[in-house]
């Protein structure tokens, strides 16, 4: 009996087939590897950057650089290349009508979507931090860190942490996802959708920097893509971290339930 | 009031209406198809055949009315109701990206079963088999159409849907997809075919509706249909002067000289007299042609008569429907 892992496994082959996918998975490939060359290239260190002053002594420190970098607008993009674009596409094509009418029904495709959408995600923070961290080391040695608090982090421990900082990033992310996966449903339109989640991800940056609106910091989407900098201080900071998995679900759960309500009630009368 | 209907006809709708703002796309549907009937669903475009083929699939919901297929709700059960029911509304549209086979078993993969191990046999019945590895978005339109008809068979339906299978296709792909068609009804699979093409359905078809601007105007034998509009004749004779001069004394219907022929309207018994009256007066009948009004005709009779606005203000719709 099919199930929504029928429809899971069948986006992503879709994923597979796309040429979009590797778009995202090849600009989270190759920023590193920029990075990196344009370190080996130049003099200088970007110092006003957590953790920048220390990317010429150990390789560890370049994936958190990038990861601070990828939050303006890297990750918004690479992620809403495929959340804004996998209910779109349907409609684009035609195709929801051909699904719609076999034996899974509306709310398993879209838990299906959803899903592949997330792994996608998953996989291009994957490939940046590996590629980061191979292409770091190769550069700068795998060597120990000095923490936000100044304390040294022994490299092994080091990389530990960078692992859960990545996964604590895959939290914003993954409400990107579920806004992505909104805009795609009601808009029915590719470029709108992806295009309008990373306005709102802009939208979010440029709330936190304007004047007078700085007490908002705390609750918004993009503040939360610097909540792993709580693991690099001692004792761990958790609250950040805490923060980010609350807040981002105040972003994630309205949006996914919405595209899942619009999803499985629309008419479908186009695609 | 209506009968309840028998569980297990293929479909049964009653007063379905759909609703666009102000735009009445659908009026108040009757619609009964039974077991083993090759139904056509006609009209002009826009008459409203594609939107209830799309009720009747469950992908937009009735502003009132219900349906039935085989006695389960599509609104209230969903994928449920589709079971033993497959087909396409407008043109089939699959995954330009993945090929034709690859988009098959995707579609296996989502209704379980034996669908996977069916495909060979679909792509065979439709003869797509040899293009079967290249990209959809490589497909002709007659080659979509065709992978449309896999697509459906993959589910075993005992109720096919089509929406206007003949669209698009040359006159080869035409005559393959009414072979197709008659040899799935042979198979006992009841089929909905939408449709304009009137020659098609009267060829294919032994039950029809036809619908406009949202209503059904009739629903029944096609052989009903043409006999409603009676029979006249073409008469070919040694001399036309003398035949017509006989005919009027016989005050036979709608006489007319046309091309060298008589052409009028008779009953079987006044006929048969007016034929040996003809021989007694040694008026040689060289030929006589009945003549049974085509579907086109009847369609056109029905639809031009028809003069409702498809566009009226929100009211209760069902009542308007006789």
């Amino acid at each position: 009996m099919p199930t929504f892992l029928t429809a899971y496994r069948w986006e992503l082959r879709k994923l597979v087939s796309q040429k979009r996918t590797y778009l995202g998975l090849g600009a989270a490939t190759a920023v590193p590897l920029i990075f990196v060359t344009a370190l080996a290239l130049q003099s200088g260190s970007p110092n006003d950057v957590a953790f920048g002053r220390y990317v010429r002594e150990s390789g560890l420190a370049i994936p958190l650089v990038l990861l601070l970098f990828s939050s303006v607008w890297l990750f918004p993009l690479v992620t809403a290349l495929v959340a804004g674009d996998i209910i779109a596409s349907e409609d684009h094509n035609g195709t929801l009508k051909t699904i719609l009418t076999r034996s899974l029904d509306r709310g398993q495709i879209f838990a299906g979507k959803l899903l592949a959408a997330a792994t996608y995600a998953l996989l291009a923070l994957v490939l940046m931090g590996s590629v980061a961290v191979v292409a770091g080391t190769a550069k700068s040695g795998f060597n120990g860190l000095t923490s936000l608090s100044g304390t040294r982090v022994a490299a092994a421990h080091a990389l530990g942490l960078v692992a859960a900082s990545f996964a604590v990033y895959m939290v914003p992310v993954a409400a990107i996802v579920c806004i992505g996966l909104l805009l795609s449903a009601l808009t029915r339109n590719s470029a709108a959708a992806v295009v309008g989640t990373l306005m709102f991800a802009l939208l979010m940056q440029l709330v936190g920097i304007l004047p007078g609106l700085s007490g908002t910091d705390p609750y918004l989407l993009t503040t939360q893509f610097q909540a792993w900098q709580g693991f690099f201080r001692t004792p761990t900071d958790w609250a950040p971290i805490v923060r980010a998995v609350w807040v981002c679900a105040l972003y994630a759960i309205p949006a996914g339930i919405g595209a899942y309500l619009v999803f499985v009630r629309r008419d479908v009368a186009g695609g | 009031m209506h009968e309840e209907p028998p569980h297990d006809r293929p479909v049964e709708a009653r007063g379905l209406v759909k609703r666009y703002g102000r735009l009445l796309a659908v009026a108040g549907v009757d619609l009964a198809v039974d077991a083993g009937d090759v139904y056509g669903f006609l009209g002009p475009n826009g008459a409203g055949k594609t939107t209830t083929l799309r009720m009747l699939l469950g992908l937009i919901t009735p502003t009132e009315g219900e349906a039935r297929l085989f006695g389960r709700d599509p609104f209230r059960l969903g994928r449920r109701a589709l079971e033993g029911v497959a087909g396409f509304v407008e043109a089939p549209q699959f995954y330009p990206y993945l090929s034709g086979r690859m988009n098959l078993e995707l579609l296996a993969a989502f209704d379980g079963g034996g669908a996977a191990g069916r495909i060979g046999e679909v792509l065979d019945t439709v003869e797509l088999s040899d293009r079967a590895g290249d990209r959809v978005g490589g497909y002709s339109h007659g080659m979509r159409q065709r992978l449309g008809i896999a697509a459906a068979l993959l589910r075993r339906p005992r109720l096919l849907l089509l929406d206007e299978p003949h669209t698009g296709l040359d006159p080869a792909g035409m005559r393959d997809m009414k072979t197709l068609i008659r040899g799935l009804s042979a198979q006992g699979i009841t089929v909905l075919l939408s449709s304009h093409q009137m020659a098609d359905v009267e060829e294919l078809c032994n039950r029809v509706a036809i619908i406009n601007r949202g209503r059904i105007l009739y629903q029944g034998d096609v052989a009903s249909l043409t006999r409603s509009m009676g029979t006249w004749y073409r008469l070919r004779a040694s001399d036309l002067d003398a035949a017509q001069r006989t005919a009027a004394e016989f005050e036979l219907a709608d006489v007319a000289r046309e091309d060298g022929e008589l052409r009028f309207s008779a009953d079987e018994e006044l006929l048969e007299r007016f034929m040996i009256t003809l021989g007694r007066r040694r008026i040689g009948v060289r030929a006589l042609i009945p003549q049974h009004a085509t579907l086109e005709q009847l369609f056109f009779e029905l639809t031009e008569r028809d003069g409702a606005p498809p566009e009226v203000p929100a009211a209760p719709v069902a009542e308007e429907v006789a």
